[in-house]
């Protein structure tokens, strides 16, 4: 995982605010855009509530890191900012991972090994290097949210293809009948490539199609 | 990571490094800080929830049961009630209906499935010498066919009245309970397969079989050791 | 690949003359006897699952080359053979629309988004069943037995299944040799397995049929012998060290040779000229690896059959084999790879 995506997130002249919220869900959405974060992206979207959970705590944890990070972003010295940076995550991290423990025994079990992973998750490194430490609180929370609704979309748009092709349900709920033969590779690791592969294919097509217009 | 980056001369490597050394500690304070209160906020519920589960499988395996025990089998091989697990003995629990009265026992097996360890819980019921229960704790077999070991009702069915039934001088089973293909379950003591799940489903039998084999003739011995002492309550 | 028009390529510019497309032609002829083994054996149904994995190869390969405005490569042969080859390794009662999602998937995603013929690292047939593997693990190992009463009149319900949904298997079904022995230790007459009496996939159980293919191929000098002939070896002696040491837990090497889809992997999908090594020594790498593998996955494996992943690791890894073994040009020091 590397920051190295901070170039073409660089904060422009003097957006407005709804930019700095909108440009996460869409343009510079951080799964199909910038394709970082592929990890837990590729391992927990089996299913559209584990998606959702780990998407909604990814974006907690975002939102949280960015606020801390900024409101120090002048005390704490360049030299040390990654680490501190890191710091400040992890924290943030330990208390979602807290929080769903208390919350479901369940959900915690099948998100196991990867809600300790938000840490090396590079979308909320990239936000803190390239957004929070340079922008204000506001700006920062707006960024964070718009990055994070943008994250949990796209597990979504993964996790509810997956389950609903693997297992004929939706949050549990059947969709298809039940005659319906259900693609066991879907859930399995190997269908969140073909899956995010898919959703790519798609992204990028639209992108040519407004180039080309 | 990017080019900011710039090196401190001689002159400021003094307060630079007090900086830095300031900042770490600061941010370090505020995180631990954080981290306390949360873990004092949530560790009540989460060990309250951790509980509950375990509690529900207890119950899940031992049907009737309403409340448990908590046993631990020392190295001597005597079962000795605890309240939290200590050390690498095995656990088993110890299953009371509303009176009181002893009912039977939750033991833990684990063994190689086809993606991984699968751990499992299950009711051995001393009085009937069966197992009257079965649930999964932990496995990660391929969803939709793997994990069937948790939804087919025939496989389930198996572990209503699966015999362990011990020789009649009570030191061992008399007929080690062992997976046959579906279908061909014959014996009280077969463990009836999936097909499609075939490795999986073996797998449970061939866990409840030698784990039976070493845990049942022990908690048979020692059953009038689980029963509730009035005074203990 | 096949341009019809002005052709300019780099050196040599003196072929053989064998092309591709002659090269494809004969692959075919020797696949023939097979596939009319095959129908004779099971029947009906397995016609139908060869025939709708040939459309769907050969329908998606015109299909994308026309989308792609590219002129249509269909007749260089390579998508008739990856429609045979997949149709080949499936049961006899395979659903007909999960053959189609596994023709369509062997042609897009095993060659054409490589780039199409000759820039596949994978054999495209091998890619196609390894989906369907993944995707409908139940239905690709629901058996039909060879040679039974009624195969050319029963239509199975399995092989109509309407499309999603899932099949449902009427009649009776079999075991495979090799299930039959990873799940309860009975191995099966060698003879049998040789002449094909057995149940499997469609075209692999003549174990005599594909050897009789490979040869004529191997005679026409379109097939490196050193591949089969590595794979099996390997294969034998390995299998045959461990039947020594306990006949009881292995199976007989000869078991191991006949049974399951070694034969038509070794012979016809690890020698895909595209996803082996070039060098004579790297081939001979690569078959040892692929029949280490199998031999690996067979006996320790969760799987009772491992000829498909030990073919897909072969090529995956035969640029690397390639690269390790390739000659140190003259005068310039040894670089590690």
């Amino acid at each position: 995982m590397s920051a190295g995506i901070t170039k073409h997130t660089e904060p422009k002249a003097d957006p407005s605010s709804t930019d700095e919220f909108i440009k996460g869900l869409w343009r510079e959405n951080p799964v199909f855009v910038q394709v970082v974060g592929m990890c837990p992206t590729l391992a927990v979207s089996n299913s559209a509530q584990n998606a959702l959970a780990m998407g909604l705590a990814t974006a907690f944890v975002l939102v949280m890191s960015n606020i801390l990070v900024s409101a120090l972003r002048n005390f704490i010295p360049k030299e040390v900012r990654i680490a501190s940076f890191i710091l400040v995550i992890a924290t943030f991290v330990t208390i979602v991972d807290y929080a769903i423990q208390a919350i479901s025994v369940d959900l915690h079990k099948n998100l196991g090994a990867f809600i300790a992973l938000i840490v090396v998750n590079c979308i909320i490194l990239s936000r803190a290097e390239a957004f929070a430490s340079k922008n204000g609180i506001g700006k920062s929370i707006l960024d964070a949210m718009g990055m994070g609704l943008g994250f949990v979309f796209a597990l979504f748009c993964l996790g509810a293809v997956r389950e609903i092709l693997g297992n004929g349900t939706l949050f549990g709920i059947a969709v298809l009948p039940e005659s319906f033969e259900k693609w066991i590779i879907m859930i399995l690791p190997a269908g969140g490539f073909f899956t995010l592969a898919a959703w790519l294919l798609l992204f990028n097509f639209f992108k040519l199609k407004k180039a080309k217009a | 990571m990017s080019q900011q980056q710039t090196i401190s001369t001689p002159s400021t490597a003094d307060t630079s490094s007090k900086k830095m050394l300031t900042a770490m500690v600061g941010i370090g304070v505020i995180c631990a800080l954080l981290i306390v209160l949360v873990y004092d906020g949530t560790k009540e519920r989460i060990e309250q929830l951790r509980a509950e589960a375990l509690e529900k499988a207890v119950f899940r395996v031992l049907p009737g049961v309403s409340s448990s025990q908590m046993f631990e089998l020392g190295a001597d091989g005597v079962f000795k009630p605890v309240n939290k697990p200590e050390g690498k003995n095995p656990i088993v629990f110890a299953g009371y209906n509303d009176t009181g009265e002893f009912l039977g026992v939750a033991i833990e097996g684990s063994g190689q499935g086809y993606a991984d360890i699968i751990r499992i819980l299950y009711g051995y019921s001393p009085e009937t010498q069966t197992i009257v229960g079965f649930y999964v704790l932990e496995s990660k077999e391929t969803p939709g066919l793997g994990d069937k070991i948790e939804k087919v009702d025939h496989f389930l069915a198996n572990f209503t009245e699966l015999s362990a039934k011990l020789t009649a001088d009570f030191s061992k089973i008399e007929n080690q309970i062992i997976p046959v293909k579906q279908g061909a379950k014959s014996n009280p003591w077969e463990v009836e397969g999936i097909t499609g799940a075939t490795i999986s489903s073996r797998a449970i039998g061939n866990i409840i079989g030698e784990s039976t084999a070493t845990m049942v003739p022990l908690i048979f011995a020692q059953k009038e050791s689980f029963k509730k002492n009035p005074d203990q309550k | 690949m096949l341009s019809k028009t002005l052709h300019i390529s780099s050196s040599p510019h003196i072929n053989k003359g064998i092309s591709t497309d002659t090269i494809m032609r004969n692959v075919v002829y020797a696949l023939l006897p097979m596939v009319v083994f095959a129908v004779y054996a099971f029947g009906t149904n397995a016609l139908f699952v060869i025939l709708a994995s040939l459309v769907a190869c050969v329908g998606t390969e015109h299909l994308l080359c026309v989308w792609s405005g590219k002129p249509s490569t269909i007749s260089d042969g390579s998508a008739v053979i990856t429609g045979l080859l997949l149709g080949l390794t499936l049961p006899p009662i395979f659903p007909i629309w999960m053959t189609i999602i596994g023709g369509i998937l062997s042609i897009a995603l095993g060659k054409f988004v490589f780039g199409g013929l000759g820039s596949n690292p994978f054999n495209p047939a091998l890619v196609g069943r390894a989906f369907l593997q993944a995707a409908f693990p139940v239905a690709i190992t629901t058996w039909y037995p060879a040679f039974s009463e009624g195969r050319f009149t029963n239509f199975s319900g399995s092989v109509f299944a309407f499309p999603f949904s899932t099949p449902i298997v009427d009649g009776i079904t079999g075991a495979t040799p090799l299930s039959a022995f990873k799940f309860d230790k009975v191995t099966a007459d060698s003879m049998d397995l040789a002449l094909g009496l057995v149940s499997g996939s469609i075209g692999e159980t003549s174990a005599l049929l594909i050897a009789l293919g490979g040869i004529y191929l191997i005679t026409r000098k379109m097939m490196n012998w050193r591949i089969p002939v590595s794979i099996l070896g390997t294969v034998f002696v390995l299998s045959g060290i461990l039947f020594l040491i306990d006949p009881k837990l292995y199976p007989s090497p000869f078991f191991m040779l006949f049974s399951g889809g070694l034969m038509l992997g070794a012979m016809f999908m690890a020698t895909d000229m595209v996803g082996s090594p070039i060098t004579p020594l790297g081939v001979v790498i690569y078959g040892v690896f692929i029949g280490l593998l199998v031999v690996v996955i067979r006996i320790w494996g969760g799987l009772p059959e491992g000829v498909m992943y030990a073919i897909l690791l072969g090529n995956a890894l035969s640029p690397q084999i390639d690269n390790l073994i390739r000659p140190r040009i003259y005068g310039t020091k040894k670089t590690k790879p």
